[in-house]
Formats: structure tokens, C-alpha cells, sequence
């Protein structure tokens, strides 16, 4: 630690591995001072400009928004705020193209100008001395500063960090050509810049500060000497002009000699870089309420008449900007035929080295948008023509020469050709800055870094796939468990049913007297009439008294009836229908009407009704019994019965009275729809 | 003797080694077959059946009892390839009848999605999803999670009234990929 200290203030530094030196390219901007522009008519502010989530709106179409106004927020930490960069009103939020190679389409708020730039109300910090590290941080926060040198890394989340912190470095090598927006910004605002190191200075507490600076800006360089000279804690380093110095694990090797692990964050070394502009936006934003609504973008290229930095708004459109620097193009007309993709002259944002070129001039700016390049033929013309001029590798071993990341970009191409992941994690691909140092060196003109930056995206794409598969898989298990346990709980469940409906049959039938159990209750009788019959056969006194009182009555009935109707039957001239239906109808059915209920109701009392009058004639002639026309079956009902009955004719009209009493009450029982009675004389 | 001392020497050896092996088989038994796991771990889990089986595993299990291993249309060549690697086998054309349709332009792969207005809440296509991806209730409207659904089709054929259709996933940044024809290789001079 002290020795690195001593080293840097004796100006020797280190150097990292590779690295080139491309045309400068920087004089065609670096005289000019920075440009005010004039208010765009249009801005058009995509929700997510940095590394992260985009925030939830805050505004609707139509409404007016002030200078400076948060139309975005979010409690994600990811996310930062976009502001209103000048007052107007909402007049669209849908889907507009945004800077990205892909040229595809996201959410952006547009903003017609109303041209009058009135702020909200700004609250000016007058000594950020006494504010409150959180204070700070959530003012930067609130101020939706994201990284502004490349990847919008949020600048809140970059400086909240635990203490020891040795090293603060302030990134401002712009080792890029053409670029020269930090240079200006330096040279015009280094006062400006010194106080948000202070305020970094007073979050962070490192114990060094260094600010890397290439030795091609000589001008940016006094200005900070000048800014700083009195201030023992930062030291201006001038580091010699090479790409990528910019690069943030390049700078921190140079100035302390220390390598970040792979995978890992500078701020894990105790090591905080911070961009020269994200310094200015934060003392804008600390100091003046002035939230991330602007920065200098440097409109260069030999396609411009007059090339310039400028102060453009975000979201200000790219054809705005060129509009205003004398965008003069030879074929810039035909950009007007439909049908091309493409606009014809190339336009390229951020440098040449690392940047995109754009396929929509309306594309808008952005946080991360440093520079717009418009080259004309003669400068780039590579960037012209659409045909790769790539031809096979020579194994020529410049691009490992020059790689400050010290990867093996030859091998690197080949696995990503031949889409090998496992190789290119093996090769550390994903320690590649994209820097296309070995692209500008490969006489073979291929392009190296496009090779690796659709490995990487295919790469995530698989490791987000096998994510899925993973989930996938998971809910299908899951799913396949929770269909097994539903079929186990439905079977046990049957089961239980099941067993249910045995045990309420079984238990209806010992309480004798429900539907299930009738048919058992049927049979039962048949048997027990069988069985008495049986006995009364053989012989009858010992029967009646063996057999339980109910069926001895029952047993009478039905002698009853079967005398009755025979006596119907001697009768047959007086009543002939009655007769005539006992006959037909009564063999089986009689006997069977009181035991197991088959005959209908009317029938019953009709019988009853018969046997009493038949009984009651009987009585009175006492004449003999004479069989006529009787059925076989019925012959071996009555024949047991004569000796009995005939004779005493008190007897019969007693079991023809039962007879009646029986068939009321089976009327009565049919009406109830219970059979119990039934049952009861059965059992 | 000395014949029989080398019997007695060699046979001790044997009976020696064969309790080692005896005691290694029961020490280091692995339980169930890895390669169905490995097979497993290669497959798409898109869980679509499409293959014949009910979902990835048990194709896994088939393959690794001698099943096709060029059945997987999901997983197309790249699966195939890989499949073949591990099973030391040669690499088969995809099956005819297994192909993933191709008749569509578009590469990108697909969800489901529900035409809600024309869903009138069967459930039916709840029962076909193997990965739970669809939400609803009876007589209620349906409706998919589009992170949760494999693209396997499977819920298409049970609608009875057809409103669900395979529709490609937006591209967005993030999933966004890089096309090297659409790039103009920059290179200064």
C-alpha cells in the first residue's frame, strides 16, 4: 500500500498486458467548446437507459411535466429514476427504438417541448460538507446517475459500500479515438468535477485518490492540476496514450499494479473506479438538484461539416444532433428509399472501436451515449460496406499480443465458431471487455469481437435455458407427485366409501326394515311360510303352538282366506264376478298378499272383503264342502285346512275378521311405503 | 509341493481380491442408473411427449434401455448430438415422425397463449399442461404463464374450442441475439 503510494507519487506506473494504438482522431473536436443546443422540438426518453430495471411511470400521456421532474421510480435498487430533461408534455409512451446494436424496439416516454424550460423547484445545497453520507447517496440516487463511461452501471449502488476503500481512481483516460466529451468536460468544468470527487471523497473515505488521464489532453490535464493543486489526497496521474486504458481492470492495473480476479468486483480489492462525467453529474446533482438529464456527447466524423461536442438533453433524437453539426453526406438522400434497414451512411454510437451502429436515426441519447460517429467513405470504409471482408485465420498470434485482458482470442474464435461453451468458459471468455483490440490488429480482417459477443449472448441464452429446464422439470415432478398423492387420496377415499356403504347395509339390515335389506326380508318370510306350512301339514296342533304367536295368526289368516274363498267358490251362483276374480287371480297371489306384498292394495280389501261375506254365509247354510274349479296349488293349501275350520263357524269368521284386519293394514303399510310389518311377521 | 504351494498362493490371492471386489460392490454402490440421469440432463425438459413418453425422464429411461435416441423434437440435432456423444453411439437423423414443425419463419421459440375472449373455462387444457403453466378454474377464463410454459403444444389439441395458439416469444434486449450479418464490421484506418 505505501509503496504503491510512493511509486505513483514518483509518476511510475504499471502496465497491463496488449493494448494498441489506434489514429487519435481526437483534434477534429478538441479545439471546439462545448455547444449549447437549442431546445429539440421532440424528446423521446426510453425507461431504462443503464444496467438493470427499468422504474414504474409516474406520469400518464398529456400530462405537463416540469425540468428536472422524476417521471420514473422504483423500489428495485437496480433501477434509477429518468427525468424530465426540459418542460413539456407527455404526448406518447409506447414503443420507440432505442440505442442498441440490436436496433430493436422499447418503451420510451415522448416529450413535445413546450420550449420554455421551466425547472421544478430545486433545492441548492449550499455546503455538502454537512450532509449526511445516506443523504448523499440517496440524492445520487434520486438523481438517476448511472455510470455514464459505458455500462450504466447505477452510481448508487457503486459507492454505497462497506469502509476501506483504499483507492478512489477517477476514470479519465477516454482512450477511445474520436471521443473527446470527458477532455472538454475536464477543460470546462474541472472545478465542477473536483467537487464531486470531494463529495465521492466524503462518502467513500478512500485513502487515495488518483484520477488516470492520458497524456493526449493536455489541456484537461492542467485544469485538474490546477483544480487540485491543493488538495494532498488526489494526484492527477498522466498515464501514456494507449487502448484500452479505459478499460476499468486496465486502469486499476496500471495505476496499482493489482489484478481483479476473475469474476470478481474492483470495490472487493477495496478499489472504487468512478467516470470523470459521473463526477460532474453527481456534484451537478449534489450540489445544484440537478438530476441526469444532460451530458456532453461528442458529434465528430468526417462526415460532419462541423464537428462538435455538445450539451444535448437526453433523449434528445441522434438526427437532431446531426441536423445541428451539418450532417453532409453524399448519399444521405438515399436514405429517404424505403425499403433499406439501413441507413446508408453509417452512423455509429459510442467510438469505433466499441460502439454500435445505429439503424434509425431517431434513435435517442442515452446516460451511456459519449459520442455519435459519422464517418464519410473515404475515413472508415469498412463501415460502408456490408460485406465481411474476413478470410481465414493465419495464426498470426497478433491478437493474443495485444489482448490487455490476456486471453487467447484465436482460440476463443475458433470454440466460438464452433459454438463449443464449454471450451470458451474454459478460455474465460466472459473476461473479455469487448475492447476489439485483436479485431483492429487481425490481418485475416476478422471480426474477432462480434465472434465473442454472440458466444457470450448465446452463452446466457443457454444458461437462462437450462434454467427454465430446470424449473420445468421441477414443476413436472412436482406436478407428477401431486397427481400420484390425488390418486392415492381419490382410491382411499373410494375405499372409505366403499366400506361405508357396507357398514350402513349391514347395520340397516340387523335394525330390519329399510329397502336394501327386503329383498333378505322376502326370503326369510318365504321360508319361515314354507316352514310353517311344512308343519301345519304334517301336523297342525304341535305347529301352532311351536310357532311364535304372530305367525300363528298369520298362518290363521291365510286359512281364513283359503276358506273363504272356497266358500266363494260353493257360492258361485250368488256372486259370480267375485267368484270369478278369486279364481283367476288369487292361487298364488292370496298367498302370497300378506307375506311379501306384491299384490296391490285393492285387490286386499276386495279379497277381505269377500272372505267376510263368504264367511259370514257359511256359517249360516254349514253346508259341505265341495270342490269345484279349484286350481291344483289350491287344493294343497285348503286340503290341511278343512279338518280345521269347517266344522266351527265361529272359528271362521274370527280369521275372517283377521283376514279384513290384515288387508287394512297392508293397505295402510303400502301407503307408508313400509314393509316392516312384513319383517316383523317374518321374523 | 511346490505345486501345491503356488495352488495355495494363487487361490489365498483370489479369495483375497475377491472379498475386496466383494466389499467395493456393497462400499461404493450407486444407487439407480446415472446414465438415465445424464440422459435426462441433456433433454429439453419441455415435457411435450412428443417422443412417445410421458415427459423427459422416462424417454431418458428408454433411451437408456436402447430406445431411439433420435425422437426428441425439441431438442433437435443439438440434443441428438449430445445424446450420441454420451452414449458412444453415431449421431441418427431427427425421426420423420418426430420432427418439430419447421413451417413457420420464425425461429424463436414458442408459448402458448389463450385467446381469452373465446375461453369459456373448460379446465381441460389445466389437466393436458405437464408443467402447471396454466391458471384458471372451471368456468372461469384461463390464462398462461408465459415463464412457465415449455412450448410443448400439449394444450393445443384438448381446447374444444380452439382458442389456444402457439404464438413466438418477443425478442427483446435481453434475450436478444447477436447477428453477424447485421453487423458492418468497423474497422479504422
Amino acid at each position: 500500500m505505501e509503496s504503491i503510494i510512493e511509486r505513483i507519487k514518483q509518476g511510475k506506473f504499471w502496465h497491463f498486458h496488449g493494448g494498441i494504438h489506434p489514429p487519435q482522431q481526437k483534434a477534429i473536436t478538441a479545439e471546439n467548446p462545448i455547444k449549447q443546443l437549442s431546445l429539440p422540438k421532440q424528446l423521446i426518453l426510453p425507461l431504462q437507459q443503464h444496467i438493470g430495471r427499468q422504474g414504474d411511470l409516474l406520469v400518464v400521456v398529456g400530462d405537463k411535466v416540469l425540468k428536472g421532474q422524476a417521471l420514473t421510480q422504483s423500489s428495485n435498487p437496480m433501477a434509477v429514476p429518468v427525468h424530465a430533461p426540459t418542460s413539456g408534455t407527455i404526448s406518447a409512451i409506447k414503443k420507440s427504438v432505442i440505442a442498441h446494436p440490436s436496433g430493436l424496439s422499447e418503451l420510451c416516454l415522448f416529450i413535445d417541448v413546450d420550449g420554455e424550460d421551466t425547472w421544478r423547484k430545486r433545492e441548492i445545497c449550499q455546503d455538502f460538507t454537512k450532509l449526511s453520507q445516506q443523504q448523499i447517496i440517496n440524492k445520487i440516487a434520486d438523481a438517476g446517475i448511472a455510470g455514464m463511461g459505458g455500462a450504466g452501471f447505477p452510481t448508487h449502488i457503486k459507492v454505497n459500500t462497506k469502509p476501506n476503500i483504499n483507492f478512489l481512481i477517477i476514470n479519465a483516460a477516454e482512450c477511445e479515438p474520436y471521443i473527446t466529451a470527458d477532455d472538454l468536460l475536464m477543460c470546462e468544468q474541472s472545478t465542477a468535477i473536483v467537487d464531486g470527487i470531494k463529495i465521492l471523497d466524503q462518502i467513500l473515505t478512500p485513502a487515495f485518490i488518483l484520477i488516470g488521464i492520458e497524456d493526449n489532453k493536455p489541456r484537461a490535464i492542467k485544469a485538474l492540476q490546477q483544480a487540485t493543486k491543493h488538495i494532498e489526497k488526489i494526484k492527477v496521474c498522466v498515464l501514456p496514450t494507449k487502448y484500452p486504458t479505459g478499460g476499468e481492470k486496465q486502469l486499476i492495473k496500471i495505476l496499482t499494479g493489482k489484478e481483479i480476479n476473475s469474476g470478481t468486483l474492483p470495490v472487493s480489492s477495496g478499489i472504487v473506479v468512478q467516470n470523470v462525467a459521473t463526477c460532474f453529474a453527481i456534484s451537478d446533482a449534489v450540489i445544484n438538484d440537478i438530476p441526469l438529464i444532460r451530458r456532453v456527447v461528442t458529434l465528430t466524423g468526417r462526415a460532419l461539416s462541423k464537428p462538435q461536442n455538445v450539451w444535448a438533453l437526453l433523449g434528445t433524437p441522434v438526427s437532431y444532433l446531426l441536423e445541428q453539426t451539418g450532417f453532409t453526406n453524399e448519399i444521405s438522400e438515399k436514405k429517404s428509399i424505403a425499403g433499406s434497414p439501413q441507413p446508408s451512411p453509417p452512423v455509429i454510437m459510442g467510438g469505433p472501436l466499441m460502439g454500435f451502429s445505429i439503424l434509425n436515426e431517431q434513435v435517442p441519447v442515452v446516460k451511456t451515449s459519449n459520442c455519435i460517429l459519422a464517418p464519410s467513405k473515404a475515413e472508415m470504409p469498412s463501415a460502408f460496406d456490408n460485406n465481411s471482408n474476413e478470410v481465414d485465420c493465419i495464426r498470426c498470434g497478433q491478437c493474443s499480443d495485444v489482448c490487455p485482458s490476456q486471453l487467447l482470442p484465436q482460440e476463443l474464435q475458433w470454440s466460438a465458431k464452433a459454438k463449443d461453451h464449454q471450451q470458451l468458459n474454459q478460455l474465460n471468455l466472459f473476461d473479455c471487455i469487448d475492447c476489439g483490440a485483436c479485431a483492429y490488429v487481425c490481418p485475416s480482417q476478422i471480426p474477432l469481437v462480434q465472434y465473442y459477443r454472440i458466444a457470450k449472448a448465446e452463452i446466457r441464452q443457454q444458461q437462462q435455458l437450462d434454467i427454465k429446464a430446470e424449473k420445468a422439470k421441477a414443476r413436472f415432478e412436482a406436478r407428477k407427485f401431486r397427481l400420484g398423492q390425488e390418486k392415492i387420496a381419490r382410491e382411499e377415499k373410494h375405499k372409505k366409501a366403499a366400506a361405508a356403504r357396507k357398514a350402513t347395509m349391514n347395520e340397516k339390515s340387523a335394525d330390519g326394515g329399510t329397502a336394501s335389506s327386503a329383498v333378505a326380508a322376502a326370503l326369510a318370510r318365504v321360508k319361515a311360510k314354507k316352514a310353517a306350512q311344512k308343519i301345519k301339514n304334517s301336523n297342525e296342533p304341535l305347529a301352532s303352538s311351536n310357532e311364535v304367536t304372530d305367525e300363528k295368526s298369520q298362518v290363521k289368516a291365510a286359512i281364513a282366506r283359503a276358506k273363504a274363498k272356497r266358500l266363494a267358490k260353493e257360492k258361485g251362483t250368488e256372486s259370480p264376478v267375485a267368484n270369478n276374480k278369486e279364481q283367476t287371480k288369487t292361487p298364488a297371489v292370496t298367498n302370497n298378499k300378506t307375506q311379501s306384498n306384491v299384490v296391490d292394495d285393492k285387490k286386499a280389501r276386495i279379497a277381505a272383503a269377500v272372505a267376510k261375506a263368504k264367511a259370514k254365509k257359511a256359517s249360516e247354510k254349514q253346508s259341505p264342502v265341495v270342490e269345484n274349479n279349484v286350481s291344483s296349488e289350491q287344493e294343497q293349501v285348503t286340503a290341511s285346512e278343512n279338518t280345521t275350520t269347517e266344522a266351527k263357524d265361529k272359528k271362521a269368521r274370527i280369521a275372517a275378521a283377521v283376514a279384513k284386519a290384515k288387508a287394512k293394514l297392508k293397505v295402510m303399510d303400502k301407503a307408508q311405503q313400509a314393509p316392516t310389518t312384513n319383517n316383523e311377521k317374518s321374523t | 509341493m511346490n505345486i501345491l504351494i503356488a495352488i495355495l498362493v494363487l487361490g489365498l490371492i483370489a479369495a483375497l481380491f475377491g472379498a475386496l471386489l466383494g466389499y467395493a460392490s456393497i462400499r461404493f454402490h450407486v444407487e439407480g442408473d446415472p446414465i438415465v440421469e445424464q440422459l435426462d440432463a441433456l433433454l429439453p425438459q419441455t415435457q411435450c411427449g412428443q417422443c412417445g413418453y410421458p415427459g423427459c425422464k422416462p424417454y431418458a429411461e428408454a433411451v437408456a434401455n436402447g430406445e431411439a435416441i433420435n425422437k426428441c423434437a425439441p431438442g433437435g440435432e443439438d440434443t441428438i448430438k449430445k445424446i450420441a456423444d454420451l452414449l458412444g453411439v453415431d449421431v441418427q437423423p431427427i425421426d420423420e415422425n418426430h420432427e418439430a414443425d419447421d413451417s413457420s419463419q420464425s425461429n424463436r421459440p414458442k408459448v402458448a397463449f389463450i385467446i381469452e375472449e373465446d375461453c369459456i373455462g373448460c379446465t381441460k387444457c389445466i389437466q393436458a399442461c405437464p408443467v402447471d403453466a396454466i391458471l384458471g378454474a372451471a368456468k372461469q377464463m384461463h390464462t398462461i404463464l408465459i415463464d412457465e410454459c415449455t412450448g410443448c403444444d400439449l394444450c393445443v389439441a384438448p381446447c374444444p374450442v380452439d382458442c389456444i395458439e402457439m404464438r413466438p416469444t418477443p425478442e427483446t434486449i435481453q434475450n436478444w441475439q447477436w447477428d453477424l450479418n447485421k453487423i458492418a464490421v468497423k474497422q479504422i484506418d
